[in-house]
């Protein structure tokens, strides 16, 4: 089974979400996850108003609402860290299984750590399916990441599907010059292992021929160790309006919070 | 899905604590920043290019598996492969974008909680994966054998620390107590590291065939005095975040017996004293506030290591 699924996640569209400047999205994005983070365990009518938000934003973005919801259970498996919340946390019993007691507390607080990190995964979601990713960058430079770092990333992206692609023609090869039997695999543990091995610093040689080519291309074309960018234009009147409104909204939320 | 197995060290938001992550962000901030300088002085105007490169080719390595056992795969994370083929600063900035990449457009991980993801899964493991495998060359000098044993060594413990890091930062917000987060983690995690050796020392010994040269790249990298003293620093500050709970065995019993026996708080006062007497005031449980203290004193020990690092390095230049 060949398991690479690298789909650029961007979907085309012109909503008002998609129009937004990435600088805009990213801090809402991160201001949202916040949010959701510092809330109280149990804080219900908080969740379901964040939950309305992020829904909300999904309409915006003409995806639809069900759009992230059907995605956004990616993070699910990870509740298995949190699982023992309910029977660890000391508090008044809810149901006891063999020598173990679930407590409220526990199962507040273990279903609390599921819900943020769904509301979050949604909003994610929506920003990476509503920014096209070198807009993504470019917000992260406006937003004073350093610029070397955001280059590398720039050109990881570039060379990201090339390099699928030949880890993709490697395990192909490797699955056409493999037998194959009802859930067995031939050799030894060690022998798959290096295997695979092989194949990896197969790669790591053609990473490197491919980064002296590319390296050198660029200097051909005049690259002096720094990537140039266009001067940025400043926040546009809708982002700065939709950037306190929703700022207002968190914080309302928080206000709900941590007082009702 | 690109790594199902290794997406146990990708913590999603929610499950950390708003001041576990931004620890976690200010730490990662830190190194990068200070690998940026590093790796710019040791390849010049290669930097962006070869970097990007090995960024999307770590990506991509991470889908190579092969069949373990009962329909399980054996994984690369690649931290350690990346820090032994190109240094351990230039293995930070590789694996800090392909974490970040993961996170932005797969939401592998979580945004506020990708800072202590590049703590866990590139930072620790480069710098663990570094200093062994510099520890086992030094020990058993050059040659395949010896690059092999270090390349596994160094790998395998690399995921140990990452997962024990992750333990931790979940016991610390309170997501899972450590008694039983540190066990599950380290413990699924020797299995899985173990696919993490063998990929590495089967990339190794292709390299070693095939391109010795390329080898020496990380042996030359710069910083290395810069290195061991961020390595030094995070072994031990590990070693004690790790140890402190085994130590006591059962902590809230060890608590229990400090109080039958009269001397509760005073017995480890001095060491928690830094953090208002015995635990952190914002965390309400008191075995979850230890823990809490212990890993504050953990990032304290990290970040008097990464200062002494710098000095070093400063008396160096001058």
């Amino acid at each position: 089974m060949l398991h690479i699924n690298l789909a650029d996640q961007y979907r085309r569209g012109t909503s008002l979400i998609h129009r937004l400047d990435p600088r805009t999205k990213i801090l809402a994005v991160l201001l949202f996850i916040v949010t959701a983070t510092i809330l109280p365990a149990g804080a219900w009518l908080p969740y379901g108003l964040l939950l309305a938000g992020a829904l909300l934003a999904a309409q915006a973005s003409g995806l639809g609402v069900g759009f992230a919801l059907k995605r956004s259970f990616v993070a699910l498996p990870f509740a298995l860290a949190a699982i023992t919340l309910p029977f660890t946390v000391p508090g008044q019993p809810l149901a006891h299984l063999s020598s173990l007691t679930i407590t409220v507390e526990g199962s507040l607080r273990f279903l609390s750590i599921l819900i943020k990190s769904w509301l979050s995964v949604q909003v994610a979601i929506l920003l990476a399916v509503t920014t096209q990713f070198h807009e993504l960058l470019w917000g992260m430079r406006e937003l004073r990441l350093p610029k070397p770092l955001v280059s590398i990333v720039s050109f990881m992206y570039r060379y990201l599907f090339v390099f699928a692609d030949e880890a993709l023609r490697l395990l192909r090869a490797r699955a056409a010059r493999s037998g194959q039997g009802e859930g067995k695999s031939g050799g030894g543990l060690l022998w798959r292992g290096r295997v695979a091995g092989g194949m990896v610093g197969n790669l790591t040689l053609r990473a490197f021929e491919r980064s002296e080519r590319i390296y050198e291309a660029m200097v051909a074309r005049g690259f002096q160790g720094e990537i140039k960018t266009l001067i940025s234009p400043p926040l546009t009147d809708m982002d700065r309006n939709v950037l306190v409104g929703w700022v207002t909204y968190l914080a309302m939320l928080l206000l709900v919070g941590f007082l009702f | 899905m690109i790594h199902p197995s290794v997406a146990y060290l990708h913590i999603p938001d929610g499950f950390l604590s708003l001041a576990v992550a931004g620890l976690g962000w200010l730490f990662a901030t830190a190194a990068i920043g200070y690998a940026l300088r590093q790796t710019r002085g040791q390849l010049g105007e290669k930097q962006i290019p070869l970097m990007g490169v090995l960024a999307a080719f770590i990506f991509a390595a991470q889908a190579i598996n092969f069949p373990v056992a009962g329909g399980t795969s054996g994984h690369l994370l690649g931290g350690t492969l990346a820090a032994i083929v190109m240094g351990p600063w230039a293995a930070v900035l590789i694996m800090t974008s392909v974490i970040g990449v993961q996170a932005l457009v797969f939401q592998d991980g979580g945004l506020l909680a990708l800072g202590s993801n590049i703590v866990n899964m590139g930072i620790l493991t480069a710098f663990a994966g570094h200093l062994v495998y510099s520890l086992v060359r030094k020990v058993m000098g050059a040659g395949r054998r010896s690059l092999l044993a270090a390349g596994a060594v160094g790998a395998w413990l690399s995921v140990l620390l990452g997962a024990a890091a992750a333990a931790i930062e979940l016991a610390l917000s309170g997501t899972s107590p450590l008694k039983i987060a540190l066990p599950a983690m380290v413990g699924t995690h020797v299995l899985i590291g173990l696919g993490e050796a063998l990929i590495t020392v089967g990339a190794l010994g292709f390299l070693y065939a095939a391109r010795r040269d390329l080898l020496s790249i990380g042996e030359t990298a710069p910083a290395q005095t810069g290195a061991r003293w961020v390595a030094v620093g995070l072994g031990l500050a590990l070693g004690i975040a790790a140890l402190s709970p085994l130590a006591s065995g059962d902590p809230d019993g060890l608590n229990r017996v400090a109080a039958d026996l009269g001397f509760d708080g005073r017995a480890l006062a001095p060491l928690y004293e830094i953090f208002s007497g015995y635990g952190l005031p914002l965390v309400q449980d008191p075995s979850v506030s230890k823990v809490a203290a212990v890993g504050l004193g953990t990032l304290i020990v990290f970040g008097i290591a990464f200062l002494a690092a710098r000095l070093q390095r400063r008396r160096a230049n001058a």
